[in-house]
């Protein structure tokens, strides 16, 4: 599926297609043209994703074949050890978790889960945990501390899930009690964004010593279009409250909401998911091995400091 | 024609002071309440029990022993940190008028006071300033406020009014919930007391931090709490929610808030409360 500000690229690719059904086992000059045309193809994506506008990137970041939490497991951890439930009502398809084991690294893994199929992601509500979500993250972060074991969580969620059963189970609260919980844990913890950020159902699994994005993720206080029609009063002026709203990896670099930016391969992670993998487990790699140096009473200490001091001017 | 017009203006000025400033109307039931019962009943409808919103000098007056309270951080004030603007025009403008309105700098006033002679560190949110919505200046006040608690080891209360995060400031917005909840995980490491009391309304980014973790929850009657919008929630699961959905007595009913306490009541319970916390 190509988006609309693809299409130059789509065009490209058509061409080729048309190119190889007629010359099956191209030879001789023929491998020239199609070598031309893939260049032309690579060129052109380069140029467009090179300078991708604030709502251009929320379009890749929720990219229907962007990778999920389940593709990083499979490409990042040799065994993944799935951990089921919040031991108060329910399990929660919205929020997986479990023991992981990256490299020579065992961490416990946790993060939202969208869902591929249309199945999938009705019984994930589309990445929308529900309070028994944000409650079985917290289960398995307190596990983690108690075995001395590094927190990674993934972050990809339009939001928590605004339901009623949600709101009668306490989503504020059990959001909330991440929130506090996270911020004294114990043991090292590093949140990855790989999608959407979407607003406290992201950052109720985000307070990270190091919080780490994908270079075409977005994380927002709310999304555009719910910006946009209450500020604009105009759900339709999205790309406007996405440029206002500074949602981009970039932008939360600068203003020091993130810590580091994970490129993603030419043309968006969905594009390649093997040099997707391969970058996002060097830095989880190279953070993961800091931070297990670092003492419980200094990780918290700072990352105490390092959300005290967000927001803080002068 | 304009003499008769003249004539009738001057008929219809009336002799005693104008209706309005002897009685109200109740917001909610509509009933009609003397200026003065209403005041001396702390803006509440002794029929239908609507507690009307306050200013945060009212809640200073209405909580804490009569010159007790020193206002800390009361530098602080909002920022404009992603030079934000809408079709409305600049976040900046509109801070600004905000201020010029309130007299205040952010949507929370800070500092320590006395409950029957008991010390407390305390904030106040006042929904006047940008709809009591939370942002940079708000989390920094909230934060140092926890701080001072836990240098001075003192209790600390927290009144909430507000909708939500402020989208003006994005993501420094959303940061200030880690934020706050970080400076309350400071404040039970040192054992101390944390009330939470949620008045109307408390939503959304504020909901979902700082005033669903305290140690005890008060709420004022018939306030509206809860994390997403009634209107998204029925346009997500398309029903009707129930006329009650959100209140203050359905978060009872569904165990997140610890009681409902009548604003005349709140201070007496307060420090009922501290005592057994061990407070003096």
């Amino acid at each position: 599926m190509s988006l609309d500000f693809e299409k130059d690229v789509a065009e490209i690719e058509s061409r080729i297609e048309e190119f190889k059904a007629k010359n099956p086992e191209p030879t001789g000059t023929l491998v020239k043209e199609l070598n031309r045309l893939e260049m032309e193809r690579a060129g052109k994506l380069k140029e467009i994703y090179a300078s991708l506008t604030p709502w251009q990137t929320v379009q890749v970041a929720r990219h229907p074949e962007r990778p999920l939490i389940r593709d990083f497991i499979g490409g990042l951890c040799s065994e993944f050890i799935e951990l089921h439930g919040d031991r108060l009502f329910g399990d929660d398809q919205g929020m997986i978790g479990g023991f992981a084991t990256i490299d020579n690294h065992r961490v416990m893994l946790i993060g939202h889960q969208k869902g591929k199929d249309l199945d999938e992601k009705i019984k994930c509500n589309f990445g929308q945990a529900c309070p028994e979500g944000y409650r079985k993250a917290l289960r398995l972060m307190k596990l983690a501390e108690k075995f001395h074991i590094p927190v990674v969580t993934f972050i990809d969620t339009p939001g928590a899930f605004p339901g009623r059963d949600a709101e009668e189970r306490g989503q504020a609260e059990a959001i909330a009690r991440n929130l506090l919980e996270m911020a004294a844990l114990k043991t090292p913890v590093i949140a990855v964004v790989t999608g959407e950020g979407g607003s406290g159902g992201a950052i109720g699994i985000g307070v990270g010593d190091i919080v780490l994005m994908l270079s075409n993720a977005v994380y927002s206080v709310i999304s555009p279009e719910g910006c946009a029609s209450i500020l604009w009063r105009d759900g339709t002026k999205a790309a406007e409250a996405a440029n206002a709203l500074k949602i981009t990896a970039k932008s939360l670099l600068q203003l020091k909401i993130i810590d580091e930016i994970i490129p993603e391969p030419v043309g968006g992670a969905h594009r390649d998911f093997a040099t997707t993998m391969k970058t996002t487990k060097k830095v989880l790699l190279k953070h993961l091995s800091s931070l297990e140096k670092v003492s419980s009473r200094k990780l918290t200490s700072r990352r105490f400091e390092k959300f005290a001091a967000m927001g803080r001017f002068k | 024609m304009a003499w008769f017009h003249k004539s009738k203006e001057i008929a219809a000025k009336p002799e005693s002071p104008k209706k309005e400033d002897i009685w109200i109307q109740c917001p909610s039931c509509k009933a009609h309440i003397y200026k003065d019962e209403w005041e001396k009943n702390l803006k509440v409808c002794d029929r239908c029990c609507f507690h009307e919103r306050l200013t945060w000098k009212e809640r200073v007056d209405v909580l804490l022993d009569e010159g007790s309270f020193v206002e800390l951080n009361a530098k602080v004030s909002w920022n404009d940190p992603l030079k934000f603007s809408d079709s409305k025009g600049p976040y900046a403008e509109k801070a600004v008028e905000n201020c010029e309105k309130t007299g205040m700098k952010e949507s929370v006033a800070t500092g320590a006071g006395k409950i029957n002679g008991i010390k407390v560190a305390i904030a106040i949110m006042d929904f006047r300033f940008m709809g009591g919505s939370l942002a940079s200046g708000t989390g920094e006040k909230i934060l140092q406020t926890a701080m001072y608690a836990v240098k001075h080891k003192l209790p600390y209360i927290i009144l909430s009014a507000s909708g939500g995060a402020r989208m003006h400031e994005g993501i420094i917005s959303l940061m200030q919930m880690p934020k706050t909840c970080a400076a309350l995980a400071q404040l039970r490491e040192a054992n101390l007391p944390y009330i939470s009391i949620m008045t109307d309304p408390t939503t959304g980014g504020v909901s979902a931090s700082f005033a669903m973790v305290g140690d005890i929850h008060i709420a004022e009657p018939r306030s509206l709490i809860g994390f997403a919008g009634r209107r998204v929630i029925e346009e997500t699961i398309k029903q009707k929610l129930p006329e009650d959905f959100q209140t203050a007595e359905y978060l009872v009913d569904h165990g997140f808030v610890d009681m409902i306490v009548h604003r005349k009541d709140m201070k007496d319970m307060l420090s009922k409360i501290l005592k057994y916390a061990g407070c003096r």
